[in-house]
């Protein structure tokens, strides 16, 4: 087991120099970050190579990847390229709210997908699992950004309505009398739901399908029919034979999700201008800035790799018929 | 030999009274010939079979029938729309759904309705161009790294493995943010070049099996070259799987050319597609419901019919693979 853990470390380590590599030469042969510069007839040919030649930016790519991969190491991802923001602080503080964003939206969706999933899958073809069904399938058509919309119509509407504000439509506190302590708690909630909300459906529909497949599965195997051959009550069986080994393959649906809930998190968090990682990436991105985008895509290519390495050591305790050789 | 066909077997099978030596003439069609000699047996093709399949997938069959309604409409845009997609009315700005507008109106006085039809062409457009020339593309380099291994398989799976630690959606909006302002064409050139890997997965899988098949062996034998092999004997048998993705990736394309145009990096304003109209209902004011309602409904009910017909070609094509059914 140890061996497989350093030997899945290890292995992610040339991934990760594959991925920055790949992630460089992406960003850098598909944008031109002084193309605004060019067309603009106020800037001499004499300053725009002045800039490339202070930037680097007259040097071939594997050069730049050369001192990009230096100052990521050394300098935390550097400056920016215009106005020389330092990186790492900005993308710091912007990752914990989009933690907390991706965090508590993982936590509702593989709650409520289990609870889903189990349920339909004890009480298959009710009228609960039919329900749930239809939903989960609605679910995968729907496009994250139009659900938060949607959403956000409803609220608008009620609000026109009635003058009552359930949630926040934007933002990640309210500008003044945020307040303190519980009050504090109470309006981050407000604002919150609803992306949270938007961010869970779609992962809500897949955690639950895939639940409702592995407890069919391991239902019909043949250890549940001893167990209840042998005279255990039904709800001992369920949760202690059956709930627990359902719960394995989970693990690494969770995990591929991880990728999908950052992109989740671009969309909702650019509609509800939440100050998150994905604002700071399309901001980043329509400023036409490539080291932020960089960082941005090599932070999160991190944590995918991060995520999927623990899936897969998770999926080794929770599984002991895995073998590692 | 004279001797040979009087014991053939074949005549023991004519009914007593069928008239043996007017067989040479009968027409071609061997249904006929069963029919002659009173066998209820009708022979079917395995494309047949598979529409008949299809067919008694009451929800496949119908969510085919409203795509093809959908599709309908977009592409008949201009006979059906009541008016252009850019005809502005200063008598009716911003107006609720009504009979005369049954979408509502934007802020420039623009019939919805008709915008919403335009915009189905440009999406189904993008959609269909993307499932053709990913599955193209994905067929040809997922057979050949499948069929030969080597480099080509390699380069392949690393290729999928690293695009797995990036978010798609990441990826493509920085591609696209390159492109600048998008035509469909460019979009749909755009997402298949970045999508073809999902299909190149399944063809490579299967041809890696099929490989080791004793038709294909057989063929070998014969003298059958590597092209004629992959072509006339493997691709035939993936088709099912080939055919089922390239029809949920029409889907998939639909939605991601709706969140590109949706977060301004996709198809620019004066071409309608569903994601477009959605960014301009928002800009124009969350009050005005109906311009996101509607053009949001269509692309679900696009994405969740074609997910439904893929669904029942899976069944219809892949009889061998039992999914455990909703």
């Amino acid at each position: 087991m140890l061996t497989y853990i350093i030997r899945r470390v290890l292995y992610s380590i040339p991934v990760l120099v594959a991925t920055s590599f790949l992630i460089f030469t992406f960003v850098s042969i598909t944008g031109d970050p002084l193309g605004r510069l060019r067309t603009n007839p106020a800037i001499t040919r004499e300053e725009l190579h002045s800039i490339e030649h202070s930037k680097r930016l007259d040097r071939p790519v594997i050069v730049r990847y050369g001192y990009w991969v230096r100052d990521a190491v050394t300098k935390e991802f550097g400056t920016t390229l215009f106005g020389n923001q330092k990186i790492w602080p900005e993308l710091k503080r912007v990752m914990w709210h989009t933690v907390q964003f991706i965090g508590s939206a993982i936590i509702i969706s593989v709650l409520f997908g289990i609870a889903i999933g189990v349920y339909s899958a004890l009480r298959q073809y009710s009228l609960f699992d039919y329900t749930a069904t239809t939903l989960s399938f609605i679910g995968f058509a729907t496009p994250v950004f139009w659900l938060a919309l949607m959403m956000q119509v409803l609220m608008v509407q009620v609000f026109l309505k009635w003058h009552i504000r359930i949630f926040y439509t934007s933002g990640l506190s309210s500008p003044v009398n945020a307040g303190h302590g519980f009050h504090f708690f109470i309006d981050r909630v407000q604002h919150l739901a609803l992306p949270v909300l938007a961010l869970c459906a779609l992962s809500i529909a897949t955690y639950s399908r895939y639940m409702r497949a592995s407890m069919l599965e391991v239902l019909n195997s043949d250890f549940v029919r001893t167990a209840r051959a042998k005279g255990l009550l039904e709800r001992r069986v369920v949760m202690r034979h059956a709930f627990r080994n359902a719960l394995i393959p989970l693990v690494t649906v969770v995990a591929l999700d991880f990728g999908a809930l950052f992109a989740g998190a671009i969309v909702t968090e650019t509609i509800f201008t939440l100050d998150g990682m994905g604002f700071y990436f399309i901001n980043a991105l329509e400023a036409s800035d490539p080291y932020p985008v960089m960082a941005w895509l090599m932070v999160v290519a991190t944590m995918v790799i991060l995520f999927n390495l623990i899936a897969d050591i998770l999926y080794g305790v929770f599984d002991p018929r895995i073998r590692y050789d | 030999m004279t001797e040979r066909s009087v014991h053939d077997p074949t005549l023991a099978v004519a009914p007593p009274g069928a008239d043996v030596s007017v067989q040479p003439s009968l027409p071609g069609d061997p249904s006929e010939l069963t029919y002659q000699y009173g066998l209820e047996v009708q022979a079917r093709s395995q494309w047949a079979y598979a529409r008949r399949r299809f067919m008694r997938h009451r929800l496949a069959l119908g969510s085919l029938i409203i795509l093809l309604a959908i599709f309908g409409c977009g592409l008949f845009a201009n006979f059906i729309a009541p008016y252009t997609y850019r005809q502005i009315n200063l008598q009716a700005l911003s107006q609720a759904p009504s009979a005369k507008h049954i979408f509502g109106t934007d802020s420039a006085g623009r019939d919805s309705f008709s915008r919403v039809l335009y915009g189905i062409r440009t999406s189904a457009r993008v959609g269909v161009l993307v499932g053709v020339l990913s599955t193209v593309i994905g067929t040809i380099i997922g057979g050949l790294a499948g069929f030969y291994g080597g480099w080509i398989d390699n380069l392949l799976m690393r290729l999928t493995d690293l695009f797995l630690t990036l978010p798609l959606l990441a990826v493509l909006l920085v591609a696209a943010k390159y492109l600048g302002h998008s035509t469909p064409l460019k979009l749909a050139l755009l997402l298949a070049f970045l999508i073809w890997t999902s299909i190149a997965r399944i063809v490579r899988g299967s041809f890696l099996s099929l490989r080791e098949k004793e038709y294909v062996e057989a063929a070998r034998a014969a003298g059958a070259g590597d092209l004629r092999i992959m072509i006339r004997h493997m691709l035939p048998n993936t088709v099912g799987p080939i055919v089922v993705a390239a029809t949920l990736t029409i889907g998939t394309a639909i939605l991601l050319e709706a969140v590109l145009s949706f977060l301004g990096f996709g198809i620019e304003p004066p071409t309608p597609a569903l994601g477009a109209l959605l960014n301009e209902g928002q800009d124009q004011g969350l009050d005005k419901w109906w311009l996101v309602t509607f053009p949001g409904v269509i692309i679900v009910v696009i994405v969740l019919c074609i997910n439904f017909v893929g669904d029942g070609l899976r069944d219809a094509l892949d009889p061998t693979q039992r999914r455990i059914r909703a």
